[in-house]
């Protein structure tokens, strides 16, 4: 062994390793560089590159840049698909060249006629941009999720945000028919989500000595299910009001205007940069609580950092789209699937897919039976769920 | 240097530490002993502040309870013994997990870090697999990975727990003789979980053995490993046989 490591000191205990057999072990390159001289002082610890020779070798990190870049087009392709496919019959030429007409700086002279302007600018772009909010929130909140609290089946909707915004806007819609009460439904919503996920962590994070994701998560149920009973049982009790109901909590994005963008747009922007932010604190986590301690990262802040913003964010959208299922799961498993598991790549490509994603869901609950909608979240469902079976199954590598 | 001074845990009514005290100075390697469920990882994790622990910790003389996850991460590097390995994660991406305690909450690696952790790859002979998943790697690859994401931290100390159980025997020797040689070279404190008992009197400076949760033993390795004491405390008689060379070789006695 001495022979393979010229630069021992003797030490105690030492006697017997120094008269050891030079054949004891197979010699292994690696720990045979060109050593320097025997160091007595060991107090001063040395980052090792400053030993050896700088390393000209490069990481190959995996990169962001080429799924982010896919994603955007693919996203540029559904705003344009979900601003020019409408009843009333306006092609892509003739929004392009209405955009580009009312593009501030750049002197175009627009052939868009002032009819189809209104229809591109007041109802269908407030619906795209709106969609896209939405799905981003939805998709990215679902990324996080599955990587605080390492699950591969979390969604945004765990904690109870959906049930809450649920019984929210169940109670508005059962009190206010007939009045002009309908308009605090929004609030309603978002109040019920962020209170339904307040409560779960009250209950959750503080039962037993450690708050474990486990004690969460099974909160999260519990108050799902609680709320979702006083839900059912409310609307029940008031009939007349049950499509109301249902068609909320189907979700749907039809009427979305611009108002409704400027309400959810603070919280799903502060949500949005607050997720993106952990993308490498996500990705310290996925060797589990405990060694991301060992690695300096405080796995329960993370955590409470990451539902707060992501509770934020998914209680806004919900209280202008109602409950929209499945975009919190499909959208980053497919991500996972078709790129790279890193963070770095899931959380940003799954916002931007997500938006993509939804706006093309919208797309086709407008117009597959107009001027019948079908609700979005059957959409979502729908085509979302076979999409991803195939994936998964063309797909032979486990993903998470 | 790692002081540890009347350090107590217990699992509901038990003890599974019941007062350990000891010292492991600059740049020794210690290698911590004893039957399964002596305490050996429970010890650990109670330095790393994963556990409850009554008592004091001390490393390089600061109490341990009062500092900072980071603080406490960019001074004692931790491989547990069975760490996690997401299977779909790049060598590259797992090694610069080891740079977190170096870098800010909303923080990016940077170049530095990056040149950091390819120069342990070349140096674990693991540059090849840099862009490989952590699937495609073999046990003795894992192995050096994990210790190559503890050296990133660029702590002056070293905790392993039994950090080659799963190795073949060369593997073995090969993996404890890299951390022997880092350890050399950055004068790094070591303190490590050893189940294996020839190695750990062949790479351990001095030896701590440890049964029902307090020290039994505590010596240099040729007076540690003692027929008597280790027949004693491993609830088995063993042999102590020194090998024509002089190494010490443990070995169990068949009962019948």
């Amino acid at each position: 062994m001495s022979t393979t490591l010229p630069g021992r000191t003797p030490g105690a205990g030492d006697e017997a390793r120094a008269t050891a057999p030079a054949d004891a072990k197979p010699p292994t390159p690696t720990v045979a560089p060109p050593e320097p001289p025997p160091t007595p002082t060991v107090a001063q610890p040395e980052p090792p590159p400053s030993t050896a020779p700088p390393s000209p070798i490069q990481l190959p990190r995996v990169s962001a840049r080429r799924p982010v870049l896919v994603a955007f087009v693919v996203l540029i392709g559904a705003i344009l698909l979900g601003v020019s496919v409408g009843p009333a019959d306006i092609s892509l030429p003739t929004v392009l060249s209405g955009l580009l007409g009312h593009l501030p700086l750049i002197h175009y002279h627009s052939h868009t006629s002032a009819l189809d302007w209104d229809v591109i600018w007041q109802i269908r772009l407030p619906g795209v941009v709106l969609a896209g909010m939405v799905g981003a929130m939805l998709a990215g909140g679902g990324a996080a999720y599955q990587g605080v609290f390492r699950n591969p089946l979390a969604d945004p909707y765990l904690l109870g945000v959906a049930a809450g915004a649920g019984l929210g806007a169940t109670i508005v819609i059962v009190q206010s028919s007939g009045t002009d009460l309908h308009q605090l439904l929004p609030f309603a919503a978002f109040a019920g989500g962020i209170g339904a996920v307040v409560l779960t962590y009250l209950v959750g994070a503080t039962s037993g000595r450690r708050a474990s994701t486990a004690s969460i998560v099974l909160a999260g149920v519990a108050v799902a299910a609680l709320l979702t009973a006083i839900q059912t049982y409310l609307q029940q009790q008031h009939e007349p009001d049950l499509q109301g109901v249902y068609a909320w909590i189907l979700g749907s994005l039809g009427t979305a205007s611009w108002s409704d963008v400027t309400l959810i747009l603070p919280y799903v922007a502060l949500s949005a940069i607050v997720l993106f932010l952990h993308r490498r604190l996500l990705d310290v986590l996925r060797v589990g609580e405990e060694e991301a301690g060992a690695l300096g990262v405080h796995a329960a802040r993370v955590r409470l950092t990451v539902v707060a913003a992501a509770t934020l964010g998914t209680a806004a959208a919900v209280s202008v789209s109602g409950l929209i299922g499945f975009v919190g799961i499909i959208v980053p498993h497919t991500v996972r699937l078709l790129s790279n598991a890193s963070y770095r790549v899931v959380l940003p490509v799954s916002m931007i897919g997500g938006a993509a994603f939804l706006i093309l869901a919208d797309v086709v609950a407008l117009n597959l039976q107009a001027p019948a909608q079908i609700p979005i979240g059957v959409v979502t469902a729908f085509v979302g769920a076979p999409f991803f079976l195939f994936l998964l199954r063309s797909r032979r590598t486990g993903v998470l | 240097m790692i002081s540890l001074d009347g350090v107590t845990v217990r699992y509901g009514r038990d003890a599974a530490l019941a007062g350990v005290s000891a010292q492991v100075e600059n740049g020794e390697w210690a290698g911590l002993i004893g039957a399964n469920g002596a305490g050996k990882t429970t010890l650990l994790r109670a330095i790393m502040q994963l556990v409850p622990y009554g008592g004091r910790t001390r490393l390089g003389g600061a109490p341990t309870d009062r500092m900072s996850r980071r603080d406490l991460a960019r001074l004692v590097a931790y491989v547990p013994q069975n760490p996690e390995l997401p299977a779909e994660m790049t060598v590259a991406d797992y090694i610069l997990l080891g740079r977190s305690p170096h870098i800010g909450y909303f923080g990016f690696d940077k170049a530095k870090d990056h040149q950091i952790c390819a120069g342990l790859l070349e140096r674990l002979d693991l540059t090849h697999f840099a862009g490989r998943t952590l699937r495609t790697l073999s046990g003795g690859e894992l192995q050096r990975l994990v210790l190559g994401r503890a050296l990133a931290q660029e702590a002056p100390i070293l905790l392993l727990d039994e950090p080659t159980s799963a190795l073949d025997l060369g593997r073995r020797v090969d993996a404890l003789e890299i951390v022997d040689a880092l350890r050399r070279e950055h004068g790094l404190t070591v303190l490590s979980a050893m189940h294996d008992l020839t190695l750990a009197g062949q790479f351990a400076d001095r030896l701590i053995l440890l049964a029902d949760g307090a020290v039994a033993a505590i010596g240099s390795p040729s007076e540690v490993l003692d027929e008597a004491v280790l027949s004693r405390h491993f609830g088995h008689r063993v042999q102590v046989l020194r090998s024509p060379d002089g190494e010490l070789v443990v070995a169990p006695r068949r009962t019948a």
